[in-house]
Order: C-alpha cells, then structure tokens, then sequence
C-alpha cells in the first residue's frame, strides 16, 4: 500500500508535467490547427537553455529563468510563428506537420551535435529532503510539480475565461472565418498561442529536467505522450488534456513497477488505442465538426 | 518516346551498379531497399495523406521474418512472403484504430508502434537475439542457382524491386490509384461522390506497410546480419525525408528520395549527425520553397 501511494503520487507528478506539454499542443491545434511534432523538442531546448545560463554562464537561478522563457518564446513562440506556420497556414495540415517534424529532427540533432549526445546533470530546483508521512516517503520535487502545474493551468483557464483576449482565442479556436468577420487579428492570437506554448514548454523543461536529466533525445517520449495525453483526454479541451496527461503518468509510472519496466513506454500507447477503439474523440472531448 | 526515354534511363541506371565494386554495390543495393521502402510510403503518404513514422518497424517485420524462419531452414521467399503478410496484417490492426478518427492520429500511433516493435525485438531474447541480433543470414537460393555473390544478390533484389514497382504503378493506375488521389486532393468531395474513405486510406497504409516488409526481408541478407538498431524511429523518418524530398504522390519521388538519401551522405562524408541536421532542414526548406519536392526541378527541365 506504501509503495502504491508513493507511485501514484509520482505518476500524478510526471503525469502534470505531460499536462502541461499537452495543453500547449491543444492549444495549438485550436488556434492555428498545427500539430507541433516538436513538441517534446520545444521542452527540450529550454532545457538545454537553462543549464547553459545556470550551469555555465552561473547566473543565479531568477536570472536563469527569466532567460529561459525569454529564449524558449523568442526562438519557438514568435520564430517558428512567423517563420513557418505564418507562410504554412494556408496550405492545409499536411505540409506543416511535416515542417514541424523537420523542426524536431533540427532542434534534436543540432542540440546532439553542436552541444553534446551526453545526459547534464540538472540541478535540483527544490529541496531533495524526503517528506516522511509515517511510512510513506515523498519529495518536494513531486508535490511542487503537481502544485506549481495546478498554478500555471489554473492561470490559465482563468485568462481564456476571463479575459478579451482569451475571449477572442476562444472564437479563432471556433471558426476562424467567423472571427476576422468580428474584427479579431487572427494572426496576432496565432502569436499569442505559440508564445503561450512556449513559455508552458519552458516552465515544463525546468520541472522535467531534474526528473530526466537533459538529454538531446528526451523530447521524443515527451512529445509522442503529451500528444497521447491530448487524444486520450479529447484534442479540443484543456481540461481533457489535464486528465489525459494525468491518466497517462499514472498508468505508466503504476505499470512500470507491477507489470513490466522494459515495457513501460507502451503502455500510454495501449489506453490511446483503446480510447480511439471505444471514444474517438478522448474520454473528455467534443466531437469535431469537418475543418479542413 | 516520352516514356520510354525514363524507363530506358532506369533499366541502365538499374544494371550499371553490377560494374561497380563492392562499397559501391553495397550502397546500390541498399538503394533498392530504401526505394521499396519509400514507394510503399509514397503510396501511403503521397497518394493517400497518411503520414506513418513508423516504416521502419514494418521493415523489421520483414527482416525478422527472414531471419528467423531462415534459422529454421525454410526458404528466403517463404520468409519474404511472411513478412509481407506481416506488414500487411499490422498495418491493418495499427492503421484500423488511428484511421477512425483524423488523419493526423496515424502519425503518433505509427510512431508508438515503432517503439514498441523495437522494445520487443531488444526484449524477446529467444526469438530475436535481443540487442545481438541474429547473424548468418542466408540468401536466397533455387536449387543450384545461388545468389551468394553481391552481385548475383544484387540482381535478385533488382528482380524484387521490379515486381513493386510494376504492381505500385498498377495499383496507382486502377480504379484504387484514382480513388487514393481523390481522397488526397479532396477528402468531402471523395466521400461525396462516394469513395469510401476510411477502407481506402486503411488499404493505402497496408500496402505501404506490406512493400515496407518486403524491403525489409531484402534487406536482412544483403549484411547477413541485423539488430534492433537497425529499426529505430529515426530510420523511419528517414523514409519520410525520401518521399518528401523527391517529391510526394509521384512515381518518379521515390526513386530520387532513395538515390539522393542514400548516396548524399556518401558524397558529403560528414558524419551521421550532420547529415540529419541538413537532411531536417532540407526538409523545412521544402516544404517552404518548393512542396512538390525535387520531382518539380525534372518536371521544369523536361518542360511541363
């Protein structure tokens, strides 16, 4: 029961950091119908970024992260946004998820060659002194994931609730068309949405890289289980992707330890197969009207 | 003439490497790996909009299926027609879940399959050798005509080559080739002038996945040795980058995907790392620049 307790909580730990990566990838696909095949990479340069402000430049941590977010919405928010998906756009889904798979290969192997092929080491961001709750064992790092996740989601939900601009984002997520009618620049929300994503990448590398180490091929299992956790949940509702995320941390970290370790990368493969067999449009979702 | 001037090119093209020397080819052969590979993906990707990364597991099916009923004595062929079968039948049970909901859905569960085929080849020790592999793979032999020489394997994988890409262009010229193209260019408009969607873009992947494990099989004797490495995600999307470049839903795409990506590395001499860097912006820069692929330079040069 102890170690149960231990590896739920852990699974919902790395299961919020999927959440976040997935929300972004929504978010994404609702705005400017990309599907970000760098995704996992959009966590992973970040990463990559921290450790070169914290462990090489020594800056302090504040200074670090401040730049970290500032590089990841630079270079993967306005960028990528204006560089690709602003000429892509129009020519349908095909030739931008291919783009964006380019894009993964390119951050990859350029972080594997120019940088190193090796795992860094990531310093700790919170205290690696265990919480002792009779006899179950449980560490900062996992508690303040979950928490500081609750905290950017639910900021989140509250700006594209309450707020114009998340008004606005809502009615480009639900008919383009019918929102450059109402006067809203569709394209300066696209920007908005690969900023957001971008910084939602950033915040997830810091939280995922003491848990991972920062290796240049991480983003691969990261970005196949954010988009799971998208499909799982339901690929047109933040909340479903919350869940999705969640649900596939869980199974996976649970399935790991009692079923098998080898396999352990299979097993969100196997919900996402079942979700699409029984519910096609995730376990939360809506079912889509045709939008190409 | 018009026709017959690029087939004569490609029957000369096809026989040169027998003049060339062992290096040489090695990587002629591996070309004609690679060039069933991307046309089995050329259909599902170029004619039907499906995007697998998950190729290079079907051409595990192949390979596996080769080496191991070799180890139990059967014939190359049987192995080769196993692992087409293979290919076929995964494609359908992958490509079956994914092709319910949106086309996009096919690229992430092709790219899970992948990793999983990789965890079981490196984990199913008794079967497949795990991280070792399986070695001595024998190629093929009728009676007393063997194809143990690099040449003589070379054109019986040529002769291999020729039966797919026949049966690709008449699979592409048929009532299905139309309907794969409407399907493409049109997805509302084929299903309303009554193109079953979903039976047709699940063939067009099962196709693919079954060429992908003749490839495969092929593949296996020609270093009569093979490993999981040699399956992995990135050599899948490798097969994207060959279609993509030489240009999607032609015929003639794949044939220049295969040559350039196999002989680019051989002419740059950079390492592997580098050539993927240029390889993914390549790809980028294409579908920027130029997303009919290099198919369209030949297409310029010829005047059309």
């Amino acid at each position: 029961m102890t170690d149960f307790i231990q590896l739920l909580v852990a699974g919902i730990s790395i299961g919020s950091i999927y959440a976040m990566t997935a929300i972004g990838f929504v978010l994404l696909w609702q705005t400017s119908n990309t599907i970000n095949f760098a995704q996992g990479e959009f966590v992973v340069l970040p990463a990559f970024a921290m450790v070169l402000f914290l462990t090489v430049f020594r800056w302090p941590f504040a200074a670090a992260l401040l730049a970290t977010v500032l590089v990841s919405t630079l270079l993967l928010g306005f960028l990528v946004k204006e560089v690709l998906v602003a000429r892509l756009l129009e020519a349908g889904v095909l030739p931008l998820v291919i783009a964006t798979i380019g894009l993964s290969l390119l951050i990859r192997y350029s972080l594997q060659y120019f940088w190193t092929p090796l795992a860094l080491p990531f310093p700790p961001v919170f205290s690696r002194v265990p919480i002792r709750l009779g006899t179950i064992v449980l560490s900062w790092e996992e508690l303040m994931n979950v928490l500081l996740v609750g905290i950017v989601i639910g900021a989140l939900q509250l700006f594209i609730t309450r707020t114009k601009l998340g008004w606005a984002m809502q009615a480009v997520a639900q008919n383009r068309t019918l929102a450059t009618v109402l006067g809203i620049d569709v394209s300066r929300l696209v920007t908005l949405t690969f900023v957001l994503n971008a910084a939602l990448a950033a915040v997830a590398a810091i939280l995922i890289a003491p848990v991972y180490l920062v290796k240049y091929d991480i983003g691969i299992g990261l970005g196949l289980k954010a988009f799971y956790a998208a499909i799982i949940g339901g690929f047109n509702q933040i909340r479903g992707a919350l869940l999705g995320g969640l649900l596939v941390g869980v199974v996976e970290t649970l399935a790991a330890a009692y079923l098998s370790s080898q396999f352990r990368d299979a097993f969100a493969l196997v919900i996402l197969i079942a979700v699409l067999l029984l519910k096609p449009e995730g376990i939360w979702g809506v079912k889509e009207e045709w939008s190409s | 003439m018009r026709r017959l001037l690029p087939l004569g090119a490609l029957v000369l093209g096809a026989l040169l490497p027998l003049a060339f020397e062992q290096y040489k080819l090695y990587v002629a052969s591996l070309t004609l790996v690679y060039l069933i590979l991307a046309i089995g993906l050329n259909l599902t990707l170029g004619y039907a909009g499906q995007i697998s990364l998950g190729h290079a597991a079907f051409m595990a099916l192949g390979s596996y299926a080769v080496a191991i009923l070799g180890q139990r004595g059967l014939p190359f062929e049987v192995g080769l027609a196993v692992g087409a079968a293979l290919g076929f039948f995964w494609g359908l049970v992958v490509g079956f879940p994914a092709l319910k909901v949106k086309h996009h859905y096919l690229a992430m569960v092709t790219l899970g399959f992948n990793i999983i085929v990789f965890l079981v080849l490196r984990n199913w020790e008794s079967l497949t050798g795990g991280s070792f592999g399986i070695s001595e793979i024998a190629r093929p032999a009728w009676g007393p005509i063997s194809f143990k020489s690099d040449r003589a394997y070379y054109l019986y994988m040529l002769g291999w080559a020729a039966v797919v890409v026949t049966s690709a262009y008449w699979i592409l010229t048929s009532r299905w080739g139309r309907a794969f193209r409407a399907i493409r260019e049109n997805e509302m408009r084929a299903e309303v002038v009554g193109v079953s969607l979903r039976n047709y873009k699940l063939m067009a992947f099962a196709i693919g996945a079954a060429y992908a494990g003749i490839g495969g099989a092929l593949f296996a004797p020609l270093l009569s040795y093979i490993d999981p490495g040699a399956y992995t995600l990135d050599r899948s999307i490798q097969f994207l980058m060959m279609v993509v470049m030489g240009g999607l839903g032609r015929f003639e795409g794949p044939f220049i995907g295969a040559v350039l990506v196999t002989v680019l590395p051989e002419i740059l001499r950079a390492s592997e790392g580098l050539y993927l860097i240029i390889y993914a912006l390549a790809v980028i820069l294409m579908m920027l620049f130029m997303p009919k692929g290099l198919v369209a330079l030949w297409d310029r040069a010829l005047g059309n």
